[in-house]
């Protein structure tokens, strides 16, 4: 067994770890299941989070590479209880089907709008390419995108940055 | 009440008016739809009931939740298409650290049974035990272990020492049927099965009129011979189960269904303990499109918990999921068509083989929507459609949303295109000739129920016509024939017409409970199963609309064995037109219940009473809220529990119909076939959701592009499947699919709830032959097969120069 000591949210993470195991399992068994479990292969996206700030399969990572690293999940981006700018826009543009793809695409909308605060519709395609939804054929998750980046952008100007 | 009196009762002219969507105001068809103006809840783009939680990562899902103590279930997988087991030693893996049950066909009662998931009995052939000594296709069972650790699972797996007297495999559908074929299903007789000893899991034949003499009268006969790949369903959460014993030693199984209530029943059925020892609950489902209708993970985490009282999950990996899953059967069809000059047809023939894999789970059925969705979407007076359905060693087939109906439509709209180009006609123009008209009759009905006789069906709300006009448009279907294709990149554009159903007429029932509470809001039950389709917030925009209460003031609870009334589950375009009818019939006797009360409070007659905005009015101008209602019924008047519940069952299935059009663009240096726009119209009655029915269609639709264009499986020389990952086996994402329009065309369907019919499967009948057919107005090149990759089309054109 590996300590594993991260900080995950903002807190400090704590857990015994096989030296095999993928991130996704540990942040899982540590209860943060928004972190969804879809291939195990790096393919479908659906585990995507972030660490230190890039977005990463976290299926393909083994938890000791993101030791002593900087992790958000999907449950990080909240504020409090209320959805984030990006998690309303999925909300408000029907981007939501059985949702379990939702985490993984909602992470790198933030990613993308992080570098990027005003994407075009093929930038959004390009952000959402890793990420393999069977519900919604991506017309409403793209949608989503460009929302979300006019409310990141009308939340910025409102606070005068 | 036999079979025949129930037919002779419902004469489609008898059949009374179905649920209480009928709507007097509205005159089917003539595009008077008062109803439109009064809706306050349905036909609005509520947000989705679920979706803040599932923005948000709290969404609980089946995998997200695990009892201290949980075993994991891993399968040993058969290396071989065709072999019968002679040894299986298991004593070193059970002596493995952590391993805590070891089960094989040596150990678990054989039970034939079919995972199929359907309503009971079964339309589908007792062919499948938990585990058999013979396995039929590469990935197949042979042993499960449960250990405390997946690893500690995996690791006593290598450990099973497991010979096999190897068979001879087929692979083909028509081989398989023809004689001297190796045998799969051997005596005694599987019950359902067509016949063992020709391989045939299922047969089916319907003749209406004589199609002989039909092409006798014909001017011309088109014949074709269309070829349609294997798909798999592909939902992101994969199968899993995980099962328990509660306090009370009842069997509780959490799964990734879409039939909790079949669930149930069928693992009652293999288990061998009584229904009332089993709970099953469907948490949040991560998508399903037909796969999670088979009850494919409950029975080994199940015995496993019975054997050792133990918590035990089973979740499928991605790999187990595309080999070891469901699949949409492939199938060749042929078609011959009948015309007269002037394009009216006369006669059509579709003959199919149908390949079910290793057993025969939906192979009846899927068939029979083969003819039965595609057909009488044109009419003739003769028809003939047979299909025979055969077991091979490969994957198994199963429902796979569109149900047979894409099997069809490949086919049947690239055959119309091919006629009307031999008629020297526009295809639309072929295709507006002969299409099925508000009040027609659906000729196959009868013929083509869900595994016996069905019910005449009379069309009664069809937009279709509106469907193609404004897709035609959106398209801009001039432009057909005009780009400049000169260059290596060429342009062309399709459209083909589609119909599918609502539910199974007389089989699908379904139920719902509403119950009022405190502060004027409703709890309600019901046994639809939202796996991502957005049922539960449909249905609660039913309620809302009928209660005449806000979305808001509707709590839902769905599907669980032991909370809510019964529905057959997420599969056959049911949840929108039949739990949506059982939700109104509650809701409707609620308001009634809510007036009573008030009246009796008011100590006035009912007459003139109506409730609206939550409160009950009376005619001089007093009102009593929903709220007030409630605290007097439950603390001080008149003292009961204001709730109901109803049951529907329906024997029309009115279709929703559809029109798609795409403008390809061809890379005859690559093969690449990019799909610029892509429009499909469609009517499905009234939307309840606009944007869920977008969303459904969008969905459907980039399914179906995937299987035209992508998907298919491969096998090698043995049978094993070589595209068997998500890095090989290619689904749509967001870079493949097209600009994409969505046409709602508003009609109103007298028999469904609101005057809503069905959104979810018919999108994907569309895009194989829409696709194919303006691949071949940018090249010349007619693919009578999919899927079309770019090395198909690469190679075509070369030989085409």
């Amino acid at each position: 067994m590996i300590r594993f000591e991260a900080m995950v949210n903002g807190e400090q993470l704590i857990a015994e770890i096989e030296p095999h195991e993928a991130l996704t399992e540990v942040l899982r068994r540590c209860g943060l299941y928004g972190t969804k479990r879809g291939c195990e292969s790096g393919d479908c996206g659906t585990c995507a989070v972030l660490v230190d700030g890039t977005l990463v399969a976290s299926c393909t990572l083994l938890a000791v590479q993101a030791n002593g690293h900087e992790i958000t999940t999907i449950e990080g981006l909240a504020r409090g209880r209320e959805p984030s700018a990006v998690q309303q826009a999925y909300i408000d543009t029907g981007a939501v089907q059985c949702g379990f793809c939702t985490p993984g695409m909602v992470m790198a909308t933030h990613a993308l709008l992080s570098r990027n605060p005003d994407p075009t519709e093929a930038d959004a395609r390009q952000a959402l390419a890793g990420h393999l939804c069977r519900c919604t054929g991506y017309i409403k998750p793209i949608d989503a995108v460009m929302a979300a980046a006019a409310l990141v952008r009308a939340e910025k100007e409102a606070a005068g940055e | 009440m036999s079979k025949k009196d129930i037919i002779d009762l419902n004469k489609a002219q008898q059949i009374p008016k179905s649920g209480s969507g009928t709507d007097p105001d509205f005159d089917t068809g003539d595009g008077s739809m008062k109803a439109y103006e009064r809706f306050r809840v349905v036909n609005k783009s509520e947000r989705r009931v679920d979706a803040t939680k599932l923005a948000l990562g709290r969404g609980t899902f089946t995998d997200d939740e695990s009892p201290p103590g949980t075993l994991t279930v891993k399968m040993l997988w058969s290396p071989h298409a065709h072999a019968r087991i002679t040894r299986i030693d298991t004593s070193e893996a059970e002596s493995m650290p952590g391993v805590a049950c070891v089960l094989h066909y040596g150990n678990v009662k054989a039970i034939p049974h079919t995972t199929a998931g359907q309503g009971f009995p079964e339309p589908s052939a007792y062919d499948m035990l938990c585990f058999d000594q013979k396995v039929r296709f590469v990935g197949d069972r042979v042993c499960a272990v449960a250990a405390e650790t997946e690893l500690q699972a995996a690791r006593a797996l290598e450990k099973i020492k497991v010979e096999y007297e190897v068979l001879e495999p087929v692979f083909d559908a028509e081989q398989a049927l023809a004689p001297g074929a190796p045998i799969l299903h051997e005596a005694p007789d599987p019950q359902g099965i067509a016949d063992t000893s020709k391989n045939l899991a299922a047969h089916l034949a319907a003749d209406i009129g004589d199609v002989e003499q039909g092409f006798a009268e014909s001017d011309v006969v088109h014949e074709g011979e269309y070829e349609v790949c294997y798909q798999q369903q592909s939902p992101i959460e994969p199968h899993v189960a995980l099962t328990y014993l509660d306090e009370n030693d009842r069997l509780n199984v959490r799964v990734a269904t879409q039939v909790p209530f079949h669930s149930r029943r069928i693992l009652a059925q293999v288990l061998e303990i009584p229904v009332s020892r089993i709970r099953v609950i469907k948490p949040r489902i991560g998508g399903g499109f037909g796969s999670k209708q088979e009850i494919l993970v409950e029975d080994v985490p199940a015995l496993v918990t019975l054997r050792t009282g133990r918590p035990a999950r089973w979740c499928y990996t991605r790999t187990e999921e595309l080999v070891s899953a469901r699949t949409r059967h492939p199938a060749i069809v042929r078609m011959r068509t009948g015309a007269k000059k002037d394009g009216t047809l006369v006669a059509m023939e579709m003959i199919a083989i149908g390949n079910s894999g290793a057993y025969g789970a939906h192979a009846l059925t899927v068939f029979s929507c083969t003819g039965g969705k595609a057909l009488p979407l044109y009419r003739c007076e003769h028809y003939k459609f047979d299909a025979r359905v055969a077991y091979t060693n490969l994957p198994i087939g199963g429902a796979f949303r569109g149900y047979g109906g894409p099997q069809g439509f490949f086919p049947l709209e690239v055959h119309m295109d091919e006629l009307a180009e031999k008629l020297a006609m526009d295809p639309m123009a072929l295709r507006r000739k002969n299409m099925l008209r508000p009040r027609d009759e659906n000729p196959l009905a009868v013929a083509l129920g869900e595994g016996k006789e069905g019910y005449p069906q009379i069309i009664r709300s069809c937009g279709l016509e509106q469907c193609v006009e404004a897709g035609m448009k959106a398209i801009g279907w001039e432009r057909r024939g005009s780009f400049d294709n000169s260059g290596p990149k060429k342009r062309g554009i399709g459209g083909v017409c589609l119909m599918h159903g609502s539910g199974i007429p007389g089989i699908d029932m379904a139920a719902a409970l509403i119950k009022l509470n405190d502060d004027g809001s409703f709890n309600l039950l019901v046994g639809a199963t939202d796996i991502g389709t957005g049922s539960d917030t449909i249905l609660s925009q039913i309620a809302a609309e009928a209660l005449s209460v806000s979305l808001d003031d509707i709590v839902i609870y769905s599907s669980d064995t032991d909370m809510t009334p019964f529905d057959t589950g997420a599969y056959a375009s049911s949840t929108t037109y039949i739990s949506g009818t059982s939700v109104k019939k509650a809701a409707d006797s609620v308001v009634e219940q809510l007036i009573a009360a008030a009246a009796k409070i008011w100590e006035i007659p009912s007459d003139g009473l109506r409730a609206e905005n939550k409160a009950v009015h009376a005619p001089d101008g007093r009102s009593l809220s929903y709220g007030d209602i409630c605290r007097s019924t439950f603390y001080s008047h008149n003292q009961h529990q204001i709730m109901d519940h109803a049951s529907h069952v329906s024997y029309e299935c009115p279709p929703p119909f559809s029109a798609h059009f795409c403008e390809v663009e061809v890379d005859v240096q690559t093969g690449g076939v990019k799909i610029i726009k892509y429009v499909a119209a469609v009517d499905c009655g009234v939307a309840i959701n606009p944007t869920a029915c977008e969303g459904q269609t969008e969905g459907g639709a980039s399914i179906a592009m995937g299987w035209a264009l992508a998907e298919g499986f491969r096998f090698d020389e043995r049978g094993k499947l070589i595209n068997d990952d998500f890095s090989s086996y290619k689904i749509f994402s967001a870079l493949d699919m097209p600009d994409f329009e969505t046409i709602i065309v508003p009609t109103y369907e007298p028999s469904g709830p609101f005057g809503a019919k069905s959104v979810s499967e018919i999108p994907t009948d569309g895009p194989a032959p829409v696709i194919a057919n303006a691949i071949y107005d940018a090249t010349g090149l007619r693919f009578r097969e999919i899927p079309i990759t770019p090395e198909k089309v690469w190679r075509a054109w070369r030989e085409q120069q």
